[in-house]
């Protein structure tokens, strides 16, 4: 009690009520993390890696391993022609080829080749979707394979080039140009 | 002086083809004199059903509709309009439900490549990255945290779709509008999690993933995280339905619905966004000119009149309720106003509250029909001042081919006999 009363004699008036202050706004605004019960157990990078599959349009996440249009096609054959119709002309299917010069007009065809702004994207989607009925089951090699062939179906890269963690992420996909971002503004 | 009329208390009118004034079904009197005449009916005693004279089911653990509701179903696509064999859609019945809240199993769905069933005691919520620390969350670490309730819409981009077209598609309310439902939805905000993982200053943009077949993944604005994201775990109450994200969703109020991503099992903080199918080759809005608006993310301001809509058989002439949703993703509605006489006049429309920012409001105006042709309308502003566009408006500022984030006027024409269609004004 006395220890008290002397610890507010030694405190200016101001002091204390700045303390107030600061108490008060701890409880009525709680910094979440400290209010937080912090049940987040900590997990490594390394520990991730089995899920972390995502790719960067820089390249980044790209995993070792390599693949050419020709045995892509011997792939695509086998696993995606079902779906998306030999040349990758489409149906059931979207369409993987075809279409350049459409976008600005009334049948526009929005295909890998014609529309897609990132050959990276077609990695990453086609290790991490596809073959719908068993996707994650194709090796890095094959996920190579088939994006070099895709974009050799669109003549964007020659049926002997090799597609792998540094060539693919600098093939320039022909409407890269034609997105524009929106965010953080609207639509007119 | 000419006495000023008091509006709705004599059915006088406020714009063409019989729009009422919207407080006059509070006024009473009124409706009562119009309704009564038709009331009388010839006199018959009433019947004692079986339902009075012998007792009930018992309880059930888990309760359903009622038998004679039977017809209040989702619309499951007959067709696959993208080709894709693993897409799926569930669409919410609009014409048959009232006020703000869907039920949850009839809330809407998309989905890529099937429903998973996922055993909660195996997932996981990773958050890595550009954090200090990478943290891994098991859905029983989840729900120990203080929870946040709020109601947020959730409506597809490509909801509407068919609007763009250059012919009105001849269907119901929800085949045109049914990728859009209203819940309550509880969780942890998502600014408590990445707070924890501790954010780099780099990290400008946070990818999320779902853990399902598709394993879709969305790249989102930090700033948006920060601010009003939830990790979803409730559905108006009970835990999330498997359609939509169990055990746990990312719930992203008034942007795309592409983006609320379900199954949610990680979060990698980036300095940009990664570029994904989902936000490249769909999700993305082709203009006219063959260029494409990318990360066009909020739902712009739109409204739906539910009933009558097509399907609806008007009953003759007399007084109806216009009953409708407006809702906006940049945030409160403030005015929802209704036709008949396809946009020449308009009458404003009563809110049902409470009206929440980022959920559907429900609307109601009174309306008289005569028994003629009659054009129906509905037209939103919210509170940014924003006004939904017509359908020419919106098509003369971005063409017809942008597929998604249509949000222009929907018109439904009265014919004479009272048979509800689609139609373009």
């Amino acid at each position: 009690m006395s220890t008290h009363k002397m610890s507010t004699h030694k405190m200016s008036t101001r002091k204390m009520f700045m303390r107030k202050v600061l108490i008060l706004t701890a409880l009525a605004f709680p910094a979440a993390a400290a209010e937080a019960p912090r049940l987040g157990q900590p997990i490594t990078e390394a520990d991730i890696a089995p899920w972390a599959i995502d790719i960067a349009p820089d390249g980044k996440g790209l995993p070792a391993g390599s693949g050419n249009a020709a045995k892509g096609e011997e792939i695509y054959i086998e696993k995606c022609a079902g779906c998306h119709g030999f040349d990758g002309v489409g149906q059931p299917a979207d369409a993987l080829a075809g279409g350049r010069g459409t976008l600005g007009t009334a049948k526009a065809l929005k295909t890998v080749g014609s529309f897609w702004p990132y050959a990276t994207t077609v990695f990453d989607y086609t290790r991490r979707a596809m073959p719908l009925n068993n996707p994650q089951t194709l090796t890095n090699d094959e996920v190579y394979a088939l994006t070099a062939y895709i974009l050799k179906l669109n003549g964007i890269i020659g049926a002997k080039d090799s597609m792998n963690a540094k060539s693919l992420p600098r093939v320039k996909m022909p409407n890269r140009d034609g997105f524009v971002q929106i965010w953080p503004g609207n639509l007119k | 002086m000419a006495k000023r009329k008091q509006p709705g208390t004599d059915l006088e009118p406020v714009a063409g083809n019989g729009l009422l004034h919207r407080r006059m079904f509070l006024r009473g009197g009124a409706v009562a004199g119009v309704l009564g005449a038709a009331g009388l009916a010839q006199a018959e005693p009433l019947a004692v059903p079986e339902w009075v004279t012998k007792p009930g089911k018992r309880p059930q653990p888990y309760t359903q509709p009622s038998p004679f509701e039977q017809g209040v179903q989702r619309l499951l696509p007959d067709q696959n309009p993208l080709y894709e064999p693993g897409s799926a859609s569930g669409r919410t019945p609009h014409q048959f439900l009232e006020g703000m809240v869907t039920p949850n199993g009839l809330h809407f769905e998309v989905t890529h490549n099937g429903v998973p069933e996922i055993d909660p005691a195996r997932h996981m919520l990773v958050i890595h990255g550009l954090v200090k620390r990478p943290l891994k969350f098991t859905v029983d670490s989840l729900l120990r945290y203080p929870m946040t309730s709020r109601l947020h819409f959730i409506e597809c981009a490509g909801n509407s779709a068919s609007l763009y077209g250059s012919t009105a598609v001849k269907s119901s309310v929800q085949q045109l509008h049914g990728l859009l439902s209203g819940a309550e939805w509880t969780g942890v905000p998502l600014s408590v999690l990445l707070d924890e993982a501790g954010i780099d200053p780099k990290a400008k943009w946070v990818y999320a993933e779902g853990g399902d077949a598709s394993s879709v993944t969305r790249s989102i604005p930090l700033a948006k995280c920060m601010d009003d994201v939830l990790v979803a775990l409730y559905q108006n109450g009970e835990r999330l339905r498997p359609n939509n994200g169990y055990p746990v969703r990312l719930l992203v109020p008034g942007f795309q619905g592409n983006m609320n991503i379900k199954w949610l099992r990680r979060l990698r903080l980036t300095e940009g966004p990664m570029q994904t199918r989902y936000e490249t080759s769909r999700y993305s809005l082709l203009l006219a000119d063959g260029k494409t608006a990318q990360f066009k993310l909020q739902l712009d301001a739109k409204s739906i009149i539910t009933r009558p809509s097509p399907g609806y058989q008007m009953q003759g002439p007399g007084l109806y309720e216009i009953s409708g949703l407006a809702w906006s993703g940049n945030g409160t509605v403030k005015q929802v106003e209704v036709s008949a006489d396809g946009g020449k006049s308009w009458a404003v429309a009563a809110l049902s509250g409470p009206v929440l920012p980022k959920m559907l409001t429900r609307f109601r105006a009174p309306w008289k029909w005569d028994g003629g042709p009659a054009v129906l309308q509905s037209r939103v502003t919210d509170d940014t001042g924003y006004v939904q566009p017509t359908r020419d408006a919106l098509i003369a500022a971005r063409g017809n081919k942008a597929n998604y984030h249509y949000n222009g006027i929907t018109t439904w024409n009265v014919a004479n006999g009272g048979e509800v269609t689609h139609v373009y004004a």
